[in-house]
């Protein structure tokens, strides 16, 4: 079989295979809920209603999706640059550290000007440890894939030891838990009694804020041009490194903020589960958005909702809720080969 | 005990090994999707299937080898997946690489929460047992070490030698190292791209998943979620430090291995009381990123690694 680019698709043929994937992998969560024993309409009524049938459920949805468009974001600068940073989970725990670390007491700032610091800095730190293996393929070639997926090994580990040693709890009975953060390192909530803080609106406020910069900036223009053609972008004169490295600090520093955003907003303290695989799940979100930033709300809004809704329907109806990462696994592999459909005419020959 | 002793032990030789024999399927694995140009990101996922395959096939009351069997064939089957996304129509083999582990995982534990619901620790098998070879086994230090292992270990290194002897003296090696290097002119010798690089993944997924299911089957008796904790990913680095050569990857993970038993039996050592366990844990994924570092100058990529071949394009 040959692929043949199609010059001008029909709005039929850009909308109907990604819809089209979306369907299947719901399919394939059907069959596998039928082969646990659920009724799938039951099992997908519970998972809506989980989801989004009470004001609570829809809080809870989302405070989920607040870190899935940090790692999101985080994943899609990244990608769009051609820059593989599969290690948003270890850049998510460095933003929860330099939190907790600097807002556990040892920053005596007042209220208004503690929370912009302390995000600045975990954005920074964040920036930082993506930027390692960023420069060792810059100026090694070391393939950034395995560096920054090791990476997560060695941080989470670092994170245990901290946990159990220096940021330890005194007052933890035991457990491996850092202590609480200040009152003036709290993320507020948004509207008072209702558990959503102002973590979901720098959410919000950051994925505008990386589409100006995507649209409206050289830097973005650099960003795309590296990622489209890097042999090309050098030719017409564009610092191929210095952007990539940008590109690291900037993607490496947004994937920080979720974790802040989950410490300062929703946990107050740092554990080891702060994260169910955030960094990962922001693969999914990113390319379910086709990496366009405002794409990843609406794409980390309807992951969320899988996950949390699916929380609630293993809960009722005993399928295990591991079926909602098949769904988004499998959502994940279909859509990717949806857009090319939509650009390719596949030829037999 | 001190170092010297450590190094000088049997039993320490023989962990080097038993540690090393997951890590030779799958890098080898890895190393054939490679050299046939394809990037096989899937590898961890495929590890955690097949380690799950192998063993609820053996506790369902399949034989030992026909666990092996189940375990092989499930791998296979994502690798076709992996294949037809990335050979087929030339997606990114990162992006599909993410997706395949994604899906392989919460396939495997769905699968273990629908097949066991009710089971708080999982249940064991009857695992491999050590097959002590006659005479070789006597050899002092050596002999526990190679010649004191389970059946799945002499597997692992028979396949190496199998599959060095392939890749380097048989056409079919030959058209396999050609396509990862220059696709374009395997197709004017009339040989379909696509096929090979198709056989090449698909088989190399198979070794992954035995690589995992040595770990249920061999190494231990039972099937826990974090069993594979990386491991594929740290194949991925070992076949670049193996310069993409079976012989070279093999001793890489052999070294490995032996890194990763020493720090086991240093943490019971006087230095292991002041130096927190997770600095221990930590090394071998620091080494990994060391070896890959190192090798970076004079690493001999394939030509055509992670380039899609669409036949008629230039």
């Amino acid at each position: 079989m040959r692929l043949e680019p199609i010059a001008n698709p029909t709005l039929t043929r850009r909308v109907l295979p990604p819809a089209l994937a979306i369907a299947a992998s719901f399919a394939v969560a059907a069959f596998l809920a039928m082969i646990a024993g659920g009724n799938p309409f039951q099992v997908f009524g519970l998972i809506i209603s989980g989801a989004v049938g009470s004001k609570f459920a829809v809080l809870e949805t989302l405070n989920r999706a607040t870190p899935l468009i940090f790692t999101g974001l985080a994943i899609s600068v990244a990608f769009r640059a051609k820059l593989w940073n599969i290690g948003a989970e270890a850049q998510l725990y460095m933003g929860a550290v330099v939190t907790v670390v600097l807002g556990t007491g040892a920053l005596g700032l007042p209220g208004w000007l503690m929370l912009p610091v302390l995000a600045v800095l975990a954005v920074i730190a964040g920036g930082v440890l993506l930027l390692v293996p960023a420069v060792l393929k810059t100026r090694l070639g070391v393939d950034e894939v395995v560096t920054t997926l090791l990476f997560n090994f060695i941080f989470l580990l670092f994170v245990s030891y901290l946990l159990e040693g220096p940021l330890k709890d005194p007052l933890g009975m035991g457990w491996p838990k850092s202590a609480r953060l200040v009152p003036e390192a709290r993320l507020p909530r948004i509207v008072d009694g209702l558990r959503l803080h102002w973590g979901f609106g720098l959410a919000l406020i950051a994925a505008v804020g990386i589409w100006v910069v995507d649209k409206f900036t050289t830097l973005g223009f650099e960003m795309r041009a590296v990622g489209q053609n890097a042999h090309a972008a050098r030719f017409a004169g564009i610092p191929v490194n210095p952007v990539i490295l940008k590109t690291a600090l900037l993607s490496g520093g947004l994937a920080a903020l979720a974790g802040f955003s989950e410490v300062a907003g929703l946990k107050g303290s740092l554990t080891l589960d702060l994260s169910p695989g955030y960094g990962y799940t922001g693969i999914v979100v990113a390319m379910l958005a086709l990496l366009h930033p405002l794409g990843v709300v609406a794409a980390a809004l309807f992951v969320a909702a899988i996950f949390v809704g699916a929380d609630s329907m293993s809960r009722a109806a005993g399928v295990p809720t591991y079926l909602a990462d098949i769904m988004l696994a499998s959502a994940l592999l279909l859509t990717v080969l949806a857009i090319l459909i939509t650009k390719f005419r596949v030829r037999r020959d | 005990m001190d170092i010297v002793e450590i190094l000088f032990s049997a039993s320490f030789w023989a962990a080097a090994i038993r540690i090393a024999s997951p890590l030779i399927f799958a890098t080898m694995g890895e190393l054939i999707c490679e050299r046939a140009g394809v990037l096989n990101l899937g590898i961890e996922g495929i590890m955690v299937a097949g380690a799950f395959a192998g063993w609820i096939a053996v506790w369902a009351g399949l034989p030992l080898w026909g666990g092996v069997a189940i375990a092989m064939i499930a791998g296979m089957g994502f690798g076709a997946l992996h294949g037809v996304l990335s050979v087929l129509f030339g997606l990114s083999q990162h992006v599909v690489g993410v997706g395949i582990t994604l899906l392989a995982t919460s396939l495997t534990f769905y699968t273990y929460r629908v097949a066991l619901p009710e089971v708080s620790t999982p249940p064991k098998i009857e695992a491999f047992k050590v097959l002590e070879i006659p005479l070789l086994s006597d050899i002092p230090i050596i002999g526990q070490a190679l010649f004191a292992q389970t059946p799945l270990t002499y597997l692992a290194f028979g396949l190496t030698g199998v599959l060095a002897w392939t890749l380097y003296r048989t056409p079919l090696g030959l058209a396999v190292r050609a396509v990862g290097e220059s696709p374009a002119s395997v197709a004017v010798q009339g040989l379909s791209v696509a096929a090979i690089r198709m056989g090449a993944v698909i088989f190399g997924s198979g070794l992954m998943a035995v690589g995992g299911a040595f770990l249920t089957m061999s190494a231990f008796d039972s099937f826990f979620f974090d069993m594979v904790n990386g491991r594929g990913w740290i194949c991925i680095a070992l076949v670049v430090f193996g310069a993409w050569r079976p012989g070279k990857a093999l001793l890489g993970a052999i070294l490995f291995a032996a890194f990763d038993a020493f720090q086991i039996r240093l943490q019971q050592t006087g230095i292991g009381v002041h130096v927190p366990y997770q600095i221990f844990l930590m090394m071998p994924y620091i080494l990994s990123i060391l070896a890959l570092v190192l090798m970076s100058r004079r690493a001999e990529v394939p030509a055509a690694l992670m380039v899609p071949f669409n036949k008629g394009e230039r």
